[in-house]
Parts: structure tokens; C-alpha cells; sequence
């Protein structure tokens, strides 16, 4: 039981990861690898914040402006420079490797010993279930776990429903119909330029908002924890399409949250059955590969059935 | 109105594949007039529109709108001037997003867009107000996405969009091209409607001689990046399909004397 509550609070907590690559992936159609420094720069920005004994949510939001700061960096990049779209996020993504490094002054840091949001989850779960462990369905679980799972829940749902008002603005229109048909809003005045850096400034944002969370859920920030990360938010993206098919805001929104939530879980499944943990990433980008090819073969499959029955 | 001093643009300069679109095109349009722009292919018709549009800043010349310099104005910039409608209908559109949300965005072309709702109530009561005046029942489908429309729907819509709010210029390029017959019909008819009824100042761009002997007050004629002629006033209203095609004829055959006397001289003398 606690491996599933685990494996939930992670889900949810890299749906952040997978919202900001929702902006940058569904649309932009911009395959944004700035994501696997920033979630690691958020970390880093918000342990080293942490340990200085700054409140958590101030440090929480720092390690969101630090990574729209660096996705505003691979916009620049991109736009200002004409420098193609990969290269832009490679670039910042090296770079972000030696800045966390000196934000962090190591190459690891704990945060076992200080005040962090998992703190106040543990005093939300034993202020709900009224002492240190609590039963979920029947099964014991503790306090910690239980109260990060709602508090993860909440930041969550609260972001989820900030993100679909944006949306729904003019603003946040334009930035869709940017990368929807860029033409068209250019011929209605908006610089596509301006909003490629603001999507990919709040994409940033939210993915290092991620990191500092994760730091925070498992008690430390380490300089190599974004290897992959972009993979795992495509894969979240990509299920939430499968599962959602809709190209509506909130529905895609959602569909995004519970890719990142399934896939944490098939993962874990996966894990208890005997997968062996160094396999993670490879599975993992071999599922995007999968995921990304199967449309494409179906399509085919689909037109070559339908000349065989014409 | 718009004010065109010989513009002048040539693409790829310096390589194999160097184009002369504009060779020095100077042209004056009045407030109010609807000029169609014809030529063959490759004449600079659609280079002069998209000079105009701000696709690309000119090499030589100066454009200006309504009094305004426009000639290094970015093309985001001169939206707010400008309605257009594109030759694809896949173009003036964004196919994910529904009809009501691309008109919505169309109704502030060239304002500030902040974080005030897209589509309020009485915007889309306005909205669907103005989609049913278009008679296409299209206004059933405001929540669907524009993709799932034909192209002639969403060229309408389109049309729609470039005039919501009153252009100082309007750009129509070749924009009933790409439908079938009975749909280009239907947009021809829709696109007098909405320039006589607005007064619009409309430059359109099109490779049909039938249209440009029908709709407008003017036709310029353009080949090899310049214009060839230029009918106006009553001059204007003299000019037939027929006459067109015949001018048409006199260059290709001019054209085509060109090269053959280079070709005897070249015999002759190397």
C-alpha cells in the first residue's frame, strides 16, 4: 500500500513535469530537453533555499521563477538567434548542469533535517487521521505518506484549474492558436516569438516547480535527477492523449495529470514484479517509441483495410 | 489609402536561384476601392500582396497605409491595419480550435490580449449573431473544432474574421482558389457583400479573368515583377474577360518572340 501511495504522490507530483511539457510538446509542437536541467535546477534552487531556513513555499516559488528564467533562456535562444528548437534546449540543459552544481555547492543535498512542505503534509495527515499512522481501505499507512498524497493532490488540482483559466484568456488563446496556426495569429497581431518564450518560460516553471516538490517528497535534491525527465513527461502527455482524446483544453489537461499518474503506477507495478530499475529509462523511451509509431502503423493498417475492402 | 513606391525585392540574390519578384512596382490606391490584382504565375501578384501584408521587408521602396509608414513595420505590427485571407483555407484558421474560439481571436486582431476571457457571453451572442448572417447553419457548430469544417466553410469564416473589425486594408490572395466551383461562387458572392456593405479598401489578388472582370473598380495587370497596365475609371468598366485574356495572349507572344530572336541570333552570329 504505501508503494501505490508512493507511486500516486510521484504520479502527481511529476503531472507539474508533464503539464509543462504538455505547453511545450502539445502546443508548440516544440520537443523541449530544456525540462531535464530545469526540474533538477528547481531542486536545486529550493533545497539550497531550504536548508538556509527560507519557508517552503517561498523557496517553491523561487524554483519556479528560476526555471521560467531558464525557459525564457531556450526561447530566446530559439527565437531571437534562430538556433533550431533541440539545440536551444541542449544548450540551456548543459549550461543548468554547472549552475545547479554551484547553487547546491555539492553534488547532493539532504533535506532530512529541515523544514520542508513534507513536514506540513505530515502534520495534515496526523491532523486527519489523529496520530502517526492511519488506515486507507483497510490497509496502514502512515501519516507522511497520507498527508503528501493530499497535499500533492491539491497543489495539483489548484495549478490544473489556474493553468485551464489561462487557457481560456485571451492571452492564453493566442499562445494555443500559436501553435495551432502560426500564420493565421501573426496575420491577427500577435508575435509568435513572444509567445514561444512565455509558453516555454511558465513550461519551465511548472517542470522546475515539479523538482522542488520531488526534492522535497524525497528529502533531497540531487544534480543527476533530471536524466530522462523530458521522456517521462512525453510519455505522460502522450497516454493522457490516448486516454482523452480530445484536443479541448480541460479535457487535455486532465488526460495529461492521469497519463503522468498511469504511467507512475505501471511503473511501480512494473518495478514489483522484478523489472530491474537500471531498465527504467530504457523502457521508458522505448514506450514513447511505441507510442509514438503505433498511430502511424494503425493509420496505415486502417487505409490498407479499407483498399482491401473497396 | 495605400501608397506603394517602387517596391522592389529580389529573393536568393547572388545565387543560381535569384528571383526578381518586385522590379520597382509603384501603385496608389484610393479609400474605398476595390482593385483586383491579375498575372500569370510567377508575375509578383502574390509577392506584391505578401510585401504589403509584411511577410517580408522590401529591398527598395517605401509602402504606407492610411497615412503611415509601414515599410520596417514588423507583420504582427500591421495587423492591426490589415484583414487577410489567405489562398489555403487551412491557413486563416486554427483547426484545433473551435469556430467560436478563432473568431473570438479574431475580434481583437491587433489589441492587446491580457487575461480577460476569451469568449464572454455577450461576445458569443455576437458571435453566433454574425455567423448566422453568413446563412451556411453554421452557427450550430460555434463549440466544434474549425478543422472538422469544408474549406469553403472555413474560408468564409475566414472572411469573416479579416473584416470583424473594420480593416483599413483588405488582402485577399487567390482566395477562392483552392475550392470547387459552387464554393468559390458562394465566397465571391459573401466577399462583395462584406466590401461594399464595410466600404472596405480591398486589394485581391487572383488568377481568374472572370473575376477580375466582374468584381472591383479596377484591375492592374502585373508581369515579370512590374505592372503591365492598369484599367480605372471608365477605362475600367470597358474591360471584358475576353480583353484580359487577349493582353495575356500579346505578352506570351512577345515572350515567346523574345526568346525565338534570341535563339536566330544566337544561330546566326556564335
Amino acid at each position: 500500500m504505501t508503494l501505490l501511495l508512493s507511486a500516486w504522490t510521484i504520479g502527481l507530483i511529476l503531472s507539474l513535469l508533464a503539464l509543462g511539457v504538455y505547453i511545450s510538446y502539445r502546443v508548440f509542437k516544440f520537443a523541449d530537453i530544456t525540462a531535464d536541467g530545469s526540474i533538477t535546477f528547481g531542486a536545486a534552487v529550493a533545497a539550497s533555499m531550504l536548508t538556509r531556513g527560507v519557508h517552503p513555499l517561498a523557496a517553491s516559488g523561487a524554483a519556479f521563477l528560476a526555471g521560467a528564467a531558464a525557459g525564457i533562456c531556450t526561447g530566446v535562444l530559439h527565437t531571437r538567434f534562430k538556433i533550431n528548437q533541440l539545440l536551444s534546449g541542449i544548450l540551456v540543459m548543459t549550461a543548468l548542469y554547472s549552475i545547479n552544481l554551484h547553487v547546491m555547492g555539492q553534488s547532493n543535498l539532504p533535506l532530512l533535517s529541515v523544514t520542508t512542505l513534507t513536514t506540513y503534509a505530515q502534520d495534515l495527515g496526523r491532523w486527519i487521521s489523529g496520530h502517526d499512522s492511519a488506515t486507507l481501505l483497510g490497509w496502514p499507512v502512515s501519516a507522511r505518506d497520507l498527508g503528501s498524497l493530499l497535499l500533492a493532490a491539491a497543489i495539483v488540482l489548484i495549478i490544473a484549474f489556474i493553468a485551464w483559466l489561462f487557457f481560456n484568456t485571451n492571452l492564453g488563446s493566442a499562445m494555443r492558436a500559436s501553435g495551432d496556426n502560426e500564420q493565421m495569429i501573426r496575420a491577427l497581431g500577435v508575435s509568435v516569438e513572444n509567445m514561444i518564450v512565455l509558453g516555454l518560460s511558465i513550461s519551465n516553471g511548472l517542470v522546475a516547480f515539479a523538482g522542488a516538490l520531488l526534492a522535497q517528497y524525497q528529502g533531497f535534491a540531487d544534480v543527476q535527477m533530471g536524466i530522462g525527465m523530458i521522456v517521462w513527461g512525453l510519455a505522460s502527455v502522450i497516454i493522457g492523449r490516448a486516454l482523452i482524446g480530445s484536443d479541448n483544453v480541460g479535457a487535455a489537461l486532465t488526460g495529461t495529470i492521469l497519463g503522468s499518474v498511469l504511467f507512475r503506477l505501471i511503473i511501480a507495478v512494473a518495478l514489483r514484479w522484478g523489472l530491474n530499475p537500471n531498465d527504467l529509462k530504457l523502457v521508458t523511451a522505448l514506450f514513447v517509441f511505441g507510442a509514438l509509431v503505433l498511430p502511424m502503423a494503425m493509420q496505415k493498417l486502417k487505409v490498407r483495410r479499407h483498399a482491401a475492402a473497396a | 489609402m495605400l501608397q506603394l513606391r517602387d517596391l522592389q525585392k529580389t529573393f536568393f540574390p547572388g545565387t543560381l536561384n535569384e528571383v526578381r519578384a518586385l522590379r520597382g512596382v509603384s501603385l496608389q490606391i484610393d479609400e474605398g476601392s476595390f482593385v483586383t490584382v491579375i498575372g500569370t504565375n510567377g508575375s509578383g501578384k502574390s509577392t506584391l500582396l505578401n510585401a504589403v501584408a509584411g511577410g517580408f521587408f522590401v529591398d527598395r521602396g517605401a509602402i504606407s497605409i492610411a497615412g503611415r509608414d509601414v515599410t520596417r513595420c514588423p507583420e504582427h505590427r500591421r495587423a492591426s491595419m490589415i484583414g487577410r485571407v489567405f489562398q489555403n483555407p487551412f491557413s486563416g484558421t486554427a483547426p484545433t480550435m473551435t469556430v467560436a474560439e478563432n473568431l473570438a481571436l479574431a475580434a481583437r486582431r491587433g489589441l492587446g490580449r491580457g487575461l480577460r476571457s476569451l469568449l464572454p457571453a455577450r461576445l458569443q451572442k455576437e458571435l453566433r449573431d454574425r455567423v448566422a448572417t453568413l446563412n451556411m447553419q453554421l452557427e450550430t457548430r460555434m463549440h466544434n473544432p474549425i478543422g472538422t469544417l469544408s474549406g469553403g466553410q472555413r474560408q468564409a469564416l475566414t472572411l469573416l474574421m479579416a473584416t470583424w473589425r473594420r480593416p483599413e486594408l483588405l488582402l485577399l490572395d487567390e482566395h477562392t482558389a483552392a475550392l470547387d466551383p459552387k464554393s468559390a461562387d458562394q465566397i465571391v458572392r459573401l466577399t462583395e457583400q462584406i466590401v461594399s456593405q464595410h466600404r472596405l479598401t480591398t486589394l485581391m489578388v487572383t488568377h481568374s479573368m472572370q473575376q477580375a472582370a466582374t468584381l472591383g473598380d479596377r484591375i492592374v495587370m502585373m508581369n515579370q515583377g512590374s505592372v503591365l497596365a492598369d484599367y480605372a475609371g471608365a477605362q475600367r468598366r470597358h474591360v471584358r474577360a475576353e480583353d484580359l485574356m487577349r493582353r495575356f495572349d500579346e505578352i506570351r507572344r512577345d515572350e515567346q518572340l523574345d526568346a525565338s530572336a534570341a535563339e536566330m541570333l544566337r544561330e546566326n552570329y556564335v
